[in-house]
């Protein structure tokens, strides 16, 4: 692959929040069915650079480009509301830490698997419903739980159909903001698992941010690591976790507990 | 009438509700803001819809006013009544010679022609409220015309209860564009909304918000393909007229259960009375 045919590049993007640095000239390429992972303490700036990627928050400086799939190239910031709107119903997906923050907690699984379906023209009942049926199953869901509520799903179930309801759509490039943050270890697992075979299967690209190494290491290509709003350290994933150059890389790495 | 300006209203206040009528007319469906004032009945009486037919309401204008298709109602004779006596207009209970209506619940049956106007009272312009708690986000779903969550609602009757389960005031989109609340009128009434020769204007005094759908314009009650839009009446005939294409009332007639299915629309049962049309227990016309 060649540097042309990036999905999303950003070209230093800088964001202070008064004195207080959240993004400094940051650059970052992301290719077509590629998963990045955004790792850094809390405070580091990876949510911010999550959404000033996605168009939700504008930088200080710097632009964010994304190609569409007739390979046009497109300035996300200057992108007019409805257009960025559609993007991110339909090419573009968006999986929150929380789910009940994405999710329609009085809307029924269906409804919610549904909606951007919806959102995006579909008018068949019938096809809207055995596309949900579909990836409900997908992402291990009975499917006779179609009809019930959010509320009475676990928490890894709720997160398993905030992902149903964000690739319903077949997006290109989805957004992750700490997917797996505070579920048990043993569902987290299981979901790593779900989001790797998932991604792989329908060539999904992905940012994914996360403080957890080993979430990176499991399932990111490549790795960014940030630290006070910069990308101190990028490389393959392998090659930064197992041999860390900068400083601070080293310090995270080391601080992982063994079990 | 001593004291007061011709319809109540004062003439700037007039002027300001004309030009955002104007606007909506101009952009169909969409809500325009404007300064309600207060009105000499409290807000769900109609605050809204009067406020729209006192601005344009003419001297030679002839005011028919209905509530739930009645022009015998508390609401409707006290709103006849006011324009009577603050503009000293002709009132009449007869659809076709009205060149105004003011209307609660209901469209006339009769088919409404190009030289009428219908003013709808409407309590909650916004069909997107019961979905979606924020105003400011409502704004932008209708700039964006951004309305997949409309469809989630109808989805979930269809799932929940095989079918459609909106009996009034049931959401359209006007003109293949804006979302709209088409006033508590009944799912029944809505395909007359459809390319209607008269001008329909709406008006929510306590939202405080026009809206307009211009002679035939197009209007089209959301559905999805395979559970296409059904409006639903009463399956009787009217006990009195004996009409079995009219919206129905079910009155209670007795303590033991008794009851009768009627026109809702008083002037179109009259008039089918006087034409010699008898219901079940419709009682001979010299009887009344």
């Amino acid at each position: 692959m060649t540097t042309d045919s990036t999905l999303l590049s950003a070209r230093g993007l800088s964001l202070f929040f008064s004195e207080i640095p959240a993004l400094v000239d940051v650059d970052i390429d992301l290719w077509p069915g590629e998963m990045l992972a955004v790792v850094g303490e809390s405070g580091s700036g990876k949510t911010t650079l999550l959404n000033v990627l996605s168009g939700r928050m504008m930088p200080d400086a710097g632009t964010v480009w994304y190609r569409d799939p007739s390979d046009r190239l497109h300035d996300v910031q200057a992108m007019p509301a409805p257009d960025l709107r559609r993007l991110h119903r339909s090419e573009w997906g968006f999986v929150h830490q929380d789910p009940r923050a994405n999710l329609r907690m009085g809307v029924t699984a269906g409804g919610n698997v549904g909606e951007r379906l919806m959102a995006s023209g579909a008018r068949h009942y019938g096809q809207i419903r055995a596309a949900a049926l579909g990836w409900l199953q997908q992402v291990e869901i009975d499917a006779d739980r179609i009809d019930d509520l959010p509320r009475t799903f676990s928490g890894g179930m709720l997160q398993r159909l905030q992902i149903a309801r964000t690739l319903v759509t077949n997006p290109r490039l989805v957004f992750m903001d700490e997917p797996t943050g505070g579920l048990d270890v043993s569902v987290q697992a299981r979901l790593l698992d779900l989001i790797r075979s998932l991604v792989s299967r329908f060539r999904i690209a992905a940012v994914l941010v996360t403080h957890d190494i080993a979430v990176a290491r499991l399932l990111a290509h490549r790795i960014a690591v940030m630290q006070r709003g910069r990308v101190v350290e990028t490389g393959l994933t392998d090659q930064v976790l197992d041999d860390p150059q900068h400083p601070y890389t080293q310090l995270l790495v080391s601080s992982v507990l063994q079990a | 009438m001593k004291g007061y300006n011709f319809a109540y209203l004062d003439e700037q206040t007039k002027r300001m509700i004309r030009r955002a009528l104007l606007k909506a007319v101009a952009i169909p469906g969409h809500q325009v803001p404007f300064g309600s004032r207060e009105m000499p009945l409290p807000y769900g009486w109609g605050t809204g819809g009067i406020q729209v037919t006192a601005s344009v309401l003419g001297a030679d204008d002839v005011l028919k006013v209905i509530d739930q298709g009645a022009d015998d109602t508390t609401n409707a004779v006290s709103i006849r009544r006011f324009f009577a006596r603050t503009a000293g207009v002709r009132t009449t209970t007869v659809t076709g010679d009205a060149t105004l209506i003011q209307t609660r619940h209901r469209i006339p049956e009769a088919r409404l022609r190009e030289d009428q106007i219908i003013v709808y009272q409407v309590p909650q312009p916004e069909p997107l409220y019961r979905l979606e708690a924020s105003r400011a986000e409502t704004r932008r779903m209708h700039a964006l015309a951004d309305y997949g969550v409309m469809h989630v609602k109808l989805y979930e009757d269809i799932a929940r209860l095989g079918q459609v389960a909106i009996s009034y005031d049931y959401p359209v989109m006007v003109n293949g564009r804006y979302l709209t609340a088409p006033s508590p009128i009944p799912a029944f009434d809505n395909p007359k909304l459809h390319m209607m020769p008269a001008l329909q204007l709406f008006g929510a005094g306590r939202e405080k918000r026009i809206y307009a759908i211009p002679p035939y314009t197009q209007v089209r009650s959301l559905d999805f393909e395979d559970h296409p839009f059904r409006a639903g009446r009463a399956p009787h005939a009217c006990t009195l007229c004996g009409a079995d294409d009219s919206y129905l009332d079910e009155v209670v007639v007795d303590n033991r259960g008794g009851r009768i299915f009627v026109c809702s629309d008083t002037d179109y049962c009259a008039r089918r009375r006087a034409d010699g049309h008898v219901g079940a227990q419709g009682l001979p016309k010299a009887a009344e």
